[in-house]
């Protein structure tokens, strides 16, 4: 029984956000994080490990340096790592990252009563896409939004968010679930799991290692071939400085009401 | 299913505008009629036909009012394997009739089923899909006016160097990326159809017209429907009244600000909001701290307001939270830090404690309603 769980690193656009001339981003000025739904997905597969020892499986795909971040993981407890990196993986759009990474979680395997796990989405690109797009490409049921699972057996039931309420979906593994931070609690990395990390297996999947798998098309991944394709890119503009208020704090809040009142607002 | 590769001549085949109608329990999802009502405008652009598919269990009464926004046509898929969404069920309808009619635009709702369901049927249909959109363009003359108006590019120079060509027709789908910091246009100009999901509450609803909606025409399409793998147990309503962040005229938001009580901090915000008429929202901080919930976040992981007021208490501004309310008419903040990021998108700025500046508020906007 097997938890692969697909993950990004991704810079840490709460804090200081860097933003070069030419309005791309700065990366290497900033700090990268494990993309946080993503948190939640490594903790749903450790949980499920708790309770039936499965093996997890953490795989993302990203430059070398995103080793790092899989042996961290793996001091939370993961067994082992598979870094997915290749420059013609690179600039990738959705369909494309989906097609590498079920290639992926194709070639560690899919069996039975496995379960593939994702965030519901990165918050670099927000797109949420990214995991139905691999359980469409593997051919297995979807739930996304997740808030509770639980398997027993081949069975599992899960509560899908809804922005007005809940959904109980049950479905089968082999599955792919999403998760969202109301899941669970990510756990930490272990004094004991940071020790062994180092020993844990991490294999590196490249560009030959999955070219001949079926579920890659090699004229629809990277950059040029994605189906998707950035027509233009610029900051958002900053509206004019509006007006600040001067004097006592009641001389402010009584020059703002009459300001609203002059709009109309009140 | 067979996979569906599209691109080159066969792209020529793809025609008409589509939005995926999403029902919940046989009520549409406001989203729709405002998807509806932009679909319109490429439609009409693009010289073609506007249809909304809709999928359900006698849902048949829906179509009228689609029409009445714009639909040309309902795509009507009644079956009762379709009254709860399900994603195997509903990708399988919607990936049919997509392949069998070949619509060159398809929209949805970027709901949390339309986010489960769109990139499902773009994987399986061979084509690109952008999601959260907040601006759609077919014509280049139009999506120029948007970018002078929009951001800073030298447009003209663009158009000049061939950068944009104004005979493009492609869908141009412009989203914000990196939690708002940047926006992008993306294009699908190698295959077909081109896929969006659009951001609720964003895009405006047009008039209604009745005569349209008289005129409608309900296309019933029958098609065999694949056995599912997943299934519904049950669909709870959460009993708690969730906030209506979007519909809303004025909001009151609070954020780290308020950290040295909360309560407290929370309770001018809900009387403030109240003398406005008004409701709560929050930054992220406010919601990831546990202060509100989740419903009322605004900001790019959360709802984007355009509300006639905004009052942001104890906001640093965060870019993230910008995206979510820069366009509101107008923005009044309160701040003890005079940096503040806040400030540079609010109208009028206050720099103080919030735990004295929102009673005074609250008094001084008392007093204004009872002298009118």
């Amino acid at each position: 029984m097997k938890y692969i769980v697909c993950v990004k690193q991704v810079p840490d656009t709460s804090g200081k956000v860097a933003v070069k001339p030419d309005g791309t981003l700065d990366r290497a000025s900033m700090a990268t994080i494990i993309n946080p739904d993503d948190k939640n997905a490594i903790e749903a597969a450790l949980a499920l490990k708790d309770q039936n020892g499965a093996e997890v499986i953490v795989v993302t795909m990203g430059p070398p340096p995103a080793e790092g971040m899989l042996r961290e993981i793996m001091a939370m407890g993961a067994d082992r790592a598979v870094l997915v990196s290749g420059r013609e993986f690179g600039g990738s759009d959705t369909f494309a990252t989906s097609q590498i990474l079920a290639a992926a979680v194709n070639k560690i395997g899919v069996d039975e009563d496995d379960i593939v796990f994702c965030g519901r989405q990165a918050i670099d690109g927000d797109t949420a896409q990214v995991g139905p797009q691999i359980a469409e490409k593997l051919g297995i049921p979807q739930i996304t939004y997740a808030a509770d699972i639980k398997v027993e057996g081949k069975k599992v039931t899960v509560k899908r968010m809804l922005e007005d309420g809940y959904m109980t979906i049950e479905t089968q593994t082999p599955c792919l679930i999403t998760a969202i931070k109301e899941l669970n609690e990510p756990r930490y990395m272990s004094i004991g799991g940071i020790f062994d990390c180092y020993s844990k297996p991490m294999e590196v999947y490249d560009f030959n290692t999955l070219k001949d798998d079926p579920l890659i098309e090699l004229d629809t991944i990277g950059l040029k071939g994605s189906p998707t394709n950035i027509f233009a890119s610029f900051t958002p503009p900053q509206k004019g400085a509006g007006e600040m208020l001067q004097g006592s704090d009641q001389e402010k809040v009584d020059t703002l009401v009459g300001k609203l009142l002059a709009k109309h607002i009140i | 299913m067979a996979e569906f590769k599209n691109s080159g001549e066969y792209m020529k085949d793809f025609k008409g505008v589509w939005v995926f109608a999403e029902q919940r329990q046989g009520v549409l999802q406001p989203t729709v009629l405002e998807l509806i009502s932009e679909g319109r405008k490429l439609a009409d652009d693009l010289g073609v036909e506007l249809a909304a598919l809709l999928l359900g269990d006698g849902v048949e009464g829906l179509a009228k009012e689609m029409g009445g926004y714009g639909a040309d046509r309902v795509i009507l898929v009644d079956d009762p394997a379709l009254k709860d969404y399900t994603t195997d069920a509903y990708a399988d309808v919607i990936c049919k009739a997509v392949m069998d009619k070949k619509p060159e635009i398809v929209l949805i709702g970027a709901t949390n089923i339309g986010r489960d369901l769109g990139p499902r049927c773009a994987a399986r249909l061979h084509t690109g899909l952008t999601a959260d959109c907040t601006h759609l363009d077919v014509e280049t003359t139009k999506y120029a006016d948007f970018l002078r108006e929009a951001s800073t590019l030298d447009v003209d120079n663009m158009i000049k160097i061939g950068k944009i060509k104004m005979e493009d027709r492609n869908l141009k789908m412009t989203r914000p990326a990196f939690g708002g910091h940047l926006m992008a246009t993306i294009i699908t100009p190698r295959f077909r159809p081109q896929m969006s999901t659009v951001r609720p509450g964003v895009l405006k609803k047009a008039a209604y017209d009745e005569a349209k909606a008289e005129a409608v025409i309900v296309e019933k399409y029958e098609v065999e429907i694949a056995a599912t793998e997943t299934k519904v147990v049950e669909i709870v309503k959460e009993a708690k009244q969730l906030v209506d962040l979007i519909g809303a005229d004025v909001v009151v938001s609070v954020g780290r600000g308020i950290s040295k009580d909360v309560e407290k901090g929370i309770a001018l915000a809900e009387e403030l909001a109240a003398e406005f008429g008004g409701v709560v929202g929050g930054s992220r901080v406010a919601i990831d701290s546990g202060w509100l919930s989740a419903d009322h976040q605004v900001g790019q992981t959360g709802k984007t307001v355009h509300p006639t007021l905004y009052v942001a208490l104890g906001i640093s501004g965060a870019i993230q939270h910008k995206a979510g309310m820069q366009d509101s008419g107008c923005i009044v903040a309160v701040n003890k830090n005079e940096s503040a990021p806040i400030f540079e998108v609010a109208d009028y700025g206050i720099v103080g404690d919030l735990f004295k500046i929102a009673p005074m508020m609250i008094e001084a906007v008392k007093a204004a309603k009872a002298a009118k």
